[in-house]
């Protein structure tokens, strides 16, 4: 039986006709793309506080009352995994893939919208059961992101009763959500693009999102098996994780278990994870800068290449973060050889993203200058991430403030740098209203510097030796009394920086009434989601037809054309539409 | 359509109307089937996970092999009948015969049911003779691997559910589309249970080897 590809047939979307309908219990991919957002975005505000409680402790030691090394321990384990998976996972995925993939693709919306809207609810059921730990005795997991056992089923750490089972929990939640939510996208991609549009003529931006998603689909199971292995060893007394210990002075009935089999299966999951971030970054950098410096990006083929390979590599790279976890020296020579090759990939789009530049009519407006922080702070961050994957450099380095600047560089500064970026690029696109553009510099430079600020010293005090996740130092010979002065500068930027997100999110809210009423395409981009018939998209985003695709996502500035920009649904010249 | 084939072509030399989807050949096939694709995808990557686990821990020295109970084989015998059954259903789904279908369908979930109610006895039996998750890892690794594959049947029961009351509240046989639909719902249970049947085979040989 012959089956009809999506673009030629109309896909039955379900027509909302009540506020709840259209707004809450919502099918259309623009409303959950928001609603995700709206949720990591706010969650990730709790963490960015949790981050002063940390940056408080660190500056002005037994100071404050209410931070103790249990409060100390719960910030730091609360921040990194909302961060991680609740903040930035969820919000390049859910919010940017949710709003993109169908409105890049030219298609009407998800394959599954229905699944889609599960997704959300099930993402959302997640991060209340998370947050639901602060509340919990005992309080919140205090284990670090990484949740290493045995301590974190153990007495002495903060947790250990409830907010541990509530984070393995939640976690279970996110992943089935992400599930469904990859689905879709990897689905869609496939099936749905409009007529003309190739896998070869898609912007970067959807590259990224759909390798991030398959990288996702492919990794979360393991961290999905380590919790349930963990709880098990929790509530029912197993010993896969747990070996024979100590605990409290009594020796516990487990036996034989291997931490270290716990750490293979995290970081299995865990650096894939940090690429289902990353990836999305590149794909959405790459866009903002052609869009803004009016050129196409430098090798295109070679992106979507290194996207691929980035992301195939990224699954034999895990044991670079456990080379102190006293396994063989042959393991680390692997890994620290396939860590090495992964860095070609990623230089080659660092050369790209720069190469796109040159030369380029380049215009620095907010989403550019963002784009052009992230290529500064992902360099740096990145070129240190090649010194701790060698073993030798990164046994001395690791668990020290080395670390803590190298991944808040690349994972938490530079993508971030991209959101905030896409972020002023496409408002107009879903708010039909431009950001305000003052704010915007204020916004920008702030966080830029002010990142430097912070995470640029850390690199010294890593290499003097300071270990991360101490609550204090006490009286350390190697540790001078500078450090303290080091601390209370980088906590005095981290306030800055904080204030300058907090305008941020003032600047969304209130030019949503106030902002300069925007152009259905502002910045003259060449890519599907400027050329809907309405702004914002109405639901079903093109209006009776499907757009039809002539050409790549990246005739900017092309020798001989009319104007410095050729939508893609544009037909050839002498050609009728 | 492979992929080195895909990242080879030039986009920024191609304008112009390409009609097909894939600038070359062209796989047209139901989104539902690619869903269920990368579904499995996910699945195969959870219950390998798993077993790596289960290889790596069974390498320690306090390792026992576990004394599988007699009743899972008449479980596994169950479980190829549920495949067998849903095989039956989608091939007479092919042929349009609609009766055939239903009673396939009726069939594969009442063994299905069958099958989860036997693996909970096989449970039972394993507690009733001491066999605790806590007292030996081989144990434990039963009762999460079981339960794992029994939960995704359950999913699958989900499904089939809403298939099989489908089928059972009539079909108007003229319509092509609701026929369509049924046959393709059918064919995609189908493919689940047989991974979910190959998945039951490789833990058991798993257990019984280690």
């Amino acid at each position: 039986m012959a089956y009809v590809a999506i673009a030629d047939q109309g896909q039955e979307l379900s027509h909302p006709h009540s506020f709840v309908t259209k707004y809450i219990w919502s099918q259309d991919h623009k409303v959950i793309a928001i609603q995700y957002s709206i949720t990591a975005i706010a969650v990730g505000l709790v963490a960015l506080g949790l981050s002063f409680v940390m940056r408080l402790q660190l500056a002005f030691p037994d100071t404050f009352s209410f931070i103790d090394p249990s409060s100390y321990y719960q910030s730091v384990t609360m921040h990194g995994m909302i961060m991680v998976i609740y903040l930035l996972t969820a919000l390049f995925l859910g919010g940017f893939g949710n709003y993109l993939i169908p409105l890049q693709l030219g298609a009407r919306d998800m394959v599954f919208p229905f699944l889609n809207m599960l997704s959300y609810w099930v993402y959302l059921l997640s991060v209340i059961v998370l947050l639901a730990s602060f509340f919990v005795t005992g309080g919140p997991t205090g284990a670090g992101w990484t949740l290493y056992p045995p301590q974190s089923i153990l007495p002495g750490t903060p947790g250990a009763d409830w907010g541990i089972l509530l984070m393995l929990l939640s976690l279970a939640i996110f992943i089935v959500a992400f599930t469904m939510g990859g689905l879709n996208y990897v689905t869609t991609v496939l099936q749905a693009r409009t007529r003309g549009m190739t896998l070869m003529r898609m912007p970067l931006s959807v590259w990224g999102i759909f390798m991030a998603t398959i990288l996702g689909l492919l990794a979360f199971p393991a961290l999905f098996v380590s919790a349930i292995m963990m709880t098990f060893d929790r509530l029912l007394g197993t010993s896969f994780f747990m070996p024979a210990v100590l605990s409290l002075g009594d020796q516990l009935a487990t036996d034989g278990g291997s931490p270290v089999l716990f750490q293979h299966l995290f970081w299995f999951f865990g650096h894939p994870e940090v690429y289902i971030v990353a990836l999305p970054a590149f794909g959405i950098v790459s866009d903002l800068l052609s869009v803004h410096a009016r050129k196409n990006i430098f090798g295109y083929r070679m992106m979507v290449w290194a996207i691929v390979a980035i992301g195939a590599l990224s699954f034999v790279v895990w044991a670079h973060h456990m080379y102190v976890s006293g396994m063989n020296p042959y393991f680390g020579f692997f890994f620290a050889t396939t860590t090495l090759i992964i860095a070609v990939p990623t230089a080659i789009k660092v050369y790209n993203w720069v190469l796109t530049l040159w030369k380029g009519d380049i215009h620095l407006t907010v989403p550019m200058l963002f784009a052009i922080g992230f290529i500064f702070t992902f360099i740096n961050g990145g070129l240190t991430g090649l010194f701790l994957g060698n073993v030798v450099v990164d046994l001395p380095l690791s668990d020290t403030y080395f670390v803590v600047a190298h991944f808040h560089l690349v994972m938490g500064v530079s993508p971030v740098l991209v959101v905030c970026g896409a972020i002023y690029h496409w408002y107009p696109k879903l708010a039909g209203r431009m950001l305000n553009d003052t704010l915007g510099q204020v916004h920008f430079w702030l966080t830029f510097i002010g990142t430097y600020v912070i995470y640029f010293p850390m690199y010294y005090l890593g290499i003097l030796g300071l270990p991360r996740r101490y609550y204090s130092n006490g009286v350390t010979e190697f540790i001078p009394e500078s450090v303290g002065s080091v601390n209370v500068a980088i906590t005095t930027a981290a306030l800055f920086v904080g204030i300058a997100q907090l305008l941020f999110v003032v600047n969304l809210i209130t030019s949503l009434r106030f902002g300069k009423k925007a152009d259905p395409n502002p910045w003259r981009a060449t890519t599907l989601e400027w050329q809907t018939p309405q702004t914002p998209p109405d639901h079903g985003n093109w209006g009776p037809e499907l757009p039809q695709v002539y050409r790549w996502a990246y005739d900017y500035s092309v020798p001989g054309a009319a104007e410095d920009f050729t939508p893609q649904n544009e037909p050839p010249p002498g050609q009728a539409a | 359509m492979s992929i080195f084939k895909i990242l080879a072509n030039k986009p920024w030399q191609q304008s112009g109307q390409i009609d097909n989807l894939q600038g070359g050949d062209v796989v047209v096939m139901p989104s539902a089937r690619i869903g269920l694709w990368v579904f499995l995808a996910v699945v195969a990557s959870l219950f390998g996970l798993f077993t790596s686990a289960y290889h790596m821990r069974a390498g320690y020295a306090d390792w026992q092999q576990l004394d599988a109970p007699a009743l899972l084989w008449l479980n596994t015998g169950v479980l190829v009948l549920t495949s067998v059954a849903f095989q039956w259903a989608w091939m007479a789904s092919r042929q349009g015969k609609l009766t055939a279908v239903r009673d396939g369908l009726t069939v594969g979930g009442a063994l299905t049911m069958a099958f989860l109610l036997l693996q909970f006895l096989a449970w039972q039996q394993m507690i009733a003779a001491g066999y605790f998750a806590y007292t030996n890892p081989a144990n434990a690794f039963f009762y999460l691997l079981t339960g794992a594959h029994a939960l995704h049947l359950l999913g699958g029961l989900w499904v089939w559910s809403k298939t099989t009351t489908r089928v059972w509240a009539g079909l108007d046989e003229e319509n092509a589309e609701e026929v369509g639909r049924v046959r393709l719902r059918v064919e995609l249970c189908t493919i689940y249970w047989h991974f979910l049947l190959l998945v039951w085979l490789v833990l058991f040989g798993l257990m019984l080897s280690t």
